[in-house]
């Protein structure tokens, strides 16, 4: 985990070193004042020499100044590698979630991916700024003053090698205790997220049911949730701090004790039993620091396991070696396909699926809430592999088509469309980074949205807000339509996008696009028969099989499903007929 | 740098504000910590005061004693464990206490949070990204975590100690406190400078992360059509961009701060040599009464001086970034929430004798309840009878969105609203649950003005069924219950019979306890639409309102909901917004809209005779028919 952590430092590498070098310069110049510092008294002002005074105040001037110096460096660098690595992770992150299928989509919720790229992310950081800048400085002291204690006193000296391991037993004891919390708690934290995305984005339906009381219960729930592991994590962590100063205590006991001893059999001074002391609390509060980077290192583990779980995520569709790049045709083939989205056999929403449709063809597809009609159409861009069977596109087996080329040859309008703040023309360059103005207005009166775009104040340039909401439901499905339009696709999957659009309206995209664009082959989910009643041929879907295929005339002939539907919207038409 | 003034007074604010919040229902805990931490100092104070004593009064003694007796020192050192074992127990006790209250603050500033937002107006959720919003309830409140739990207690401790010391050097020598305090005082206006250039990007840096949140969750949320369209790279640009400005006020923001550490070490040792130079001085030249060995105790207590103040600056950084964040809390918490006026509420009521009374349980049967200002009230008969009096809207002042609507419905009576889309509809059915206000003319709900009405009353009384479906993580049976909390199973399903979902719910494989995720995208949208229904269906309002509620769902199917709806109409007002004929075409009044205006009105055969928009728009159905 800490190797591919560390993969991505990259263009911070420098930084990351430099911060350890100017801090080891730093601790250099701490640990050498303290010295000047003791002359400075013993010869200088016991003695009161002001010649000296001045001299060694210079000279600790000079190393203060020294440690200043190099303390802003590291400073300045600790910031700038620490900030730009994590600015790389949740890159990484986010340029992963674009490489992801839809079977990875379905997998990780938005919430819990949103979490990973911030507070997460934060984590790491703050870790990460602790381990370059503490990590160095810690074991430096801890080594410096060690030797120091060494050479003053060996004897006395050998209660730190007793003291630090029992110190390492109490630090390992809580991290190992306190980990498995703090996975729980940022799980929780992934609730918490999804709790408030929900109620954002449902604000209408809470308002409606007046289920204010209801969300802030399920909220409180996550929040207590929260409070409960945090607090019961954290309280592990705080015997750190207690740790540690029992550890420096019974040392600082332990020295005074048998020392005062051996100064009174003459083995040592007092001046040394007062600097093995001064030594003795900078060991441990080097260590009290190295402390602090495991506490900070227990946090982000789990943090940082959350976001290697991201990054390792295998995408299920690749790219194959050698892809195809160019789509001939707007051929479709479906050969004894079958599917199912947890890729098993006994679960499948699709089967038995066989189609030949040529290029240019207009096909309907036309079947009850449930039957599988999104999904058929959705393993045409390879948005899923099928489970058995062979899907073509051009006569080549979408899977040896290099993805993108694929997806521009197939242009879908999900049936769940989706917005982008931004302005109109901003959503349609989705379609075509280079569209120009013409091409755009263009897309744009073949899905009737023109009319309505040139009536906003802003035209072209109106602001759209996120998801759409200043926007009603028929302009949304037909800015949806043009953005797939400007495509210039080979094949065009609208995927029951018509919906919330008046049947006139619905009756002259239809009309525009026969007109227009007769050479994409298009595919027409839809509930009106009136949307699909023209199509060269009409898929009758029933349960994730195909139950029939065939013209308006032979479906109405021999089909029994088509005519029920038929029959229960004519209705409405014949009483205009006979008006 | 406009913008620093205002930050810096919020900055004040906001931190009183956190207090608060720690007074409110922690301040006995509170206190406790207190006094554990200087409990805690006075043990590491008299820690460093021991090695001196043990010197002094008993190591000095021992050395002159032919028989050393350690007795003496061993009760010594037995003491001194004893007051250090004191602190080390005070030490775990408020660090324990703090991280609790940490926590809890936490919990009641998020709790708080959400509650306000439930109050606040629909207009706020439609002009702000969801990401940044909910940046606030984990980025932000994160911030107040680690100054809460570890920053507090070490400034406390640290500010114990300086006072303490500064009285000790006091006595020492005033005049080298003099300049003691002029150093101080330099390092603090400079630790003021850095701080406020880090307090400054730090709030950047929250809000960028908050922007940076916002666009992760649109793009996110957007996945499907990003890998569509191929969206990946122009996707990634986007993000690049926030990305790198976000690493750029971190580092500026961490930078500001990091340089409060060095610089306070060393300001200490300069202090510490000018001290040595004017100390010096001053005793050599016998000017003050200052001893070579009263020169040495102040310069060790100058050192426990320094020490404390620089540990403050350390911690600052975290204060600094938690005030940020609290910043964006209270601005959150601070949003204006809906306005509400009424007074009206609705009750429970049965009749007795040809009059309404009021009814602590449930009857079935509901009243307006209206207090007059004589302290008396009447009770009106909930019926679902609403009338549109000259009311013109806008969702911005600079554009009128609807114009003059006048319109009644009778209880009972199905209204439809048909048009372009844009035309106005939707709006329309945002007055009536008061989502927005009118700016001009008059609603009236059984004859009360709706702005009398209390909002929660009035929507409890509505069904509203959206295009947009929104279930909610949890079960489906959970979310048909959302319609009506104390609904039985049996009700639950009664309602999912009615609006036909019943049948794909027992395909599904856990049935009503299937669970759903997120968007529920295992379901169809039409599948989703039936679930709201359902939902709808289980609140059993007098009033419905149905924007595009069957748009996804297959016309058979229709066909079955719409005629356990027609039974369910009976008694029912309902407005329906649809495209579909078979929809709207048993309606007592369909509206046809145009820009904001209701330019025809009738029945379906009225409209069709009358050859105008509503014929024009629907002859494109069947006309090959």
């Amino acid at each position: 985990m800490i190797k591919q952590l560390a993969a991505h430092i990259k263009d911070y590498k420098t930084a990351s070193i430099k911060t350890g070098i100017y801090v080891s310069f730093e601790v250099l110049m701490e640990v050498a004042i303290p010295f000047l510092m003791a002359y400075l008294i013993d010869y200088g002002i016991e003695a009161g020499n002001m010649n000296l005074i001045i001299g060694l105040g210079l000279g600790m001037l000079l190393a203060a100044g020294l440690s200043l110096f190099f303390g802003l460096l590291s400073a300045h660098y600790a910031a700038k590698a620490s900030a730009g690595y994590a600015k790389n992770l949740r890159q990484a992150i986010f340029y992963k979630v674009q490489e992801f299928s839809f079977t990875n989509i379905d997998k990780f919720s938005t919430a819990s991916l949103i979490t990973r790229q911030t507070t997460d992310i934060t984590n790491i950081q703050n870790a990460y700024q602790m381990i370059i800048r503490v990590a160095v400085r810690a074991p430096i002291m801890l080594i410096f003053s060690l030797v120091m204690a060494f050479s003053i006193n060996p004897e006395l000296s050998l209660i730190f090698l007793a003291v630090i391991p029992l110190l390492g037993v109490g630090l390992y004891v809580i991290v190992v205790k306190a980990h498995p919390i703090f996975e729980k708690v940022f799980r929780t934290y992934d609730h918490l997220n999804n709790v408030v995305q929900e109620n954002l984005r449902g604000i209408r339906v809470v308002k409606s049911f007046v289920r204010e009381d209801h969300e802030e219960k399920k909220f409180e729930e996550v929040s207590e949730r929260i409070y409960q592991q945090f607090s019961k994590a954290e309280k592990i962590l705080a015997f750190n701090a207690p740790l540690m100063q029992f550890a420096i205590y019974t040392s600082i006991l332990l020295i005074s004790w048998f020392g005062a001893q051996m100064i009174v059999s003459g083995y040592m001074t007092t001046g040394q039993l007062a600097s093995l002391i001064t030594y003795a609390t900078s060991i441990l509060m080097s260590l009290m620091m190295l402390s602090f980077v495991f506490v900070m290192i227990t946090i982000s583990r789990a943090s940082a396991e959350r976001v290697v779980e991201v990054l390792n995520e295998t995408v299920d569709l690749e790219n194959p070696n050698s892809p195809v790049t160019t789509v001939k045709n707007g051929n479709v083939t479906f050969t004894n396909v079958g599917f199912s989205y947890s890729n098993s056999l006994d679960k499948l929403c699709l089967q038995d699926v066989n189609l030949k449709i040529a290029s240019g063809q207009t096909i309907g597809i036309i079947g009850g809430t449930g039957s599988s009609k999104s999904s058929l159409v959705q393993l045409i861009p390879r948005l899923y592999d099928v489970t058995t069977g062979i899907v073509e596109v051009g006569d080549v087996d979408v899977r040896k088509y290099d993805l993108q080329t694929l997806r521009d040859a197939v242009s879908v309008v999900l049936q769940k469309n989706i917005l982008f703040s931004g302005t109109i023309k901003e959503n349609l360059r989705w379609g075509n980074k280079e569209a120009t103005d013409e091409q755009m207005i263009h897309a744009c009166k073949l899905a009737q949205a023109d009319e309505f775009i040139s009536a906003f104040p802003d035209g072209y340039d109106t602001y759209i807000e996120q998801g759409g909401g200043n926007v009603s439901g028929g302009q949304k499905q037909r800015l949806c339509i043009a953005r797939a339009l400007l495509k210039n696709p080979k094949i065009l999957i609208l995927d029951d996008s018509t919906s919330a659009v008046d049947t006139r309206t619905d009756a002259l995209i239809r009309e525009a696009f026969l007109k227009e664009i007769p050479h994409i082959t298009k595919f027409i989910i839809a509930q009106r028969i009136a949307s699909v009643m023209d199509a060269d041929a009409i898929i009758v879907m029933e349960e994730g099989r195909i139950d029939a295929m065939g013209s308006h005339e032979e479906l109405l002939a021999s089909n029994e499903i088509y005519q029920e539907v038929y029959h229960s919207q004519l209705k409405g038409g014949n009483d205009f007929d006979e008006q | 740098m406009n913008n620093k003034p205002r930050f810096s007074k919020s900055t004040a604010s906001s931190a009183k504000r956190l207090f608060s919040y720690i007074s409110r229902k922690h301040l006995g805990a509170f206190i406790f910590v207190m006094i554990a931490i200087v409990v805690s100092a006075v043990a590491g104070v008299v820690g460093s005061l021991f090695l001196q004593v043990l010197i002094d009064d008993y190591i000095t003694p021992l050395l002159s004693m032919a028989n050393p007796v350690f007795d003496e020192l061993a009760k010594a050192i037995l003491t001194m464990a004893g007051i250090y074992l004191l602190g080390v127990a005070a030490t775990y006790l408020y660090n324990r206490t703090m991280v609790v209250i940490a926590q809890g603050v936490l919990k009641d500033i998020r709790d708080e949070m959400f509650v306000h937002m439930q109050k606040m107006p629909i207009s706020y959720f439609d002009t702000h990204t969801h990401g940044d919003t909910m940046s606030r309830y984990t980025n932000d409140t994160d911030t107040l975590r680690q100054m809460l739990a570890q920053s507090f207690p070490q400034i406390i401790s640290s500010i114990f100690t300086i006072v303490s010391v500064f009285f000790a050097m006091l006595t020492t020598s005033w005049m080298l406190t003099i300049v003691v305090m002029l150093t101080v005082l330099f390092m603090l206006r400079v630790a003021k400078s850095l701080t406020g250039k880090s307090a400054k990007f730090f709030f950047e840096q929250q809000q960028s992360l908050g922007k940076t949140n916002g666009y992760i969750e649109e793009m996110i949320n957007g996945q499907r059509v990003v890998k569509v369209f191929c969206h990946e790279e122009e996707s990634k640009v986007g993000f690049n961009e926030l990305n790198d400005e976000l690493c750029h006020v971190a580092t500026e923001a961490n930078r500001f701060a990091n340089f409060l550490m060095p610089f306070m070490g060393n300001m200490g040792y300069f202090q510490y040599v000018l001290l040595a130079i004017v100390g010096g001085a001053l005793a050599v030249s016998g000017i003050s009464t200052l001893t070579l060995g009263g020169l040495v105790a102040f310069l060790q207590l100058s050192r426990s001086f320094t020490m404390p103040v620089s540990q403050v600056s350390q911690q600052l950084n975290a204060v600094v970034m938690a005030l940020a964040g609290a910043q964006r809390i209270f601005e959150l918490m601070d949003e204006e929430v809906e306005v509400d006026e009424g007074y009206v509420t609705l009750v429970n009521a049965s009749c007795e004798n040809d009059k309404l009374v009021e009814s602590e349980v449930r009857t079935g049967l509901w009243a307006w309840k209206h207090p007059h200002h004589d302290g008396t009230t009447t009770l009106t008969q909930l019926k679902g009878d609403v009338v549109f009096d000259h009311v013109d809207f806008s969702y911005t002042p600079d554009k009128q969105i609807l114009y003059d609507i006048s319109l009644y419905a009778k209880p009972g009576q199905k209204v439809a609203f048909v048009g372009a889309t844009g035309a106005g509809k939707t709006t329309i059915t945002n007055l009536i649950n008061r989502f927005y206000d009118i700016a001009d003319g008059k609603i009236r709900y059984d004859g009360i003005n709706i702005n009398k009405i209390k909002k929660a009353d009035l929507r409890r009384s509505l069904g509203i069924v959206l295009q947009d479906t929104n279930l909610f993580t949890g079960t489906v049976m959970e979310n048909i219950r959302y319609g009506k909390l104390d609904a039985t199973d049996e009700e639950v399903i009664e309602a999912a019979k009615r609006a036909n979902a019943h049948y794909f719910i027992s395909l599904l494989p856990e049935g009503y306890h299937t669970k759903l995720e997120g968007d529920a995208s295992g379901l169809s949208q039409g599948q989703r639409q039936l679930l709201s229904i359902a939902r709808a269906e289980v609140a059993d309002t007098p009033v419905m309102i149905l924007d595009e509620a069957t748009s996804s769902i297959d016309t058979r199917t229709e066909a079955i909901v719409s005629k356990g709806m027609d039974a369910l109409m009976e008694g029912r007002t309902v407005f329906v917004i649809a495209h579909r004929i078979s929809t709207v075409q048993n309606s007592n009044a369909i509206m046809v809209m145009d820009q904001g205006r209701i330019i025809e009105r009738g029945d379906h055969d009225e409209l069709i005779a009358e050859k105008g928009k509503y014929h024009q728009l629907y002859t494109g159905a069947f006309e090959e028919a």
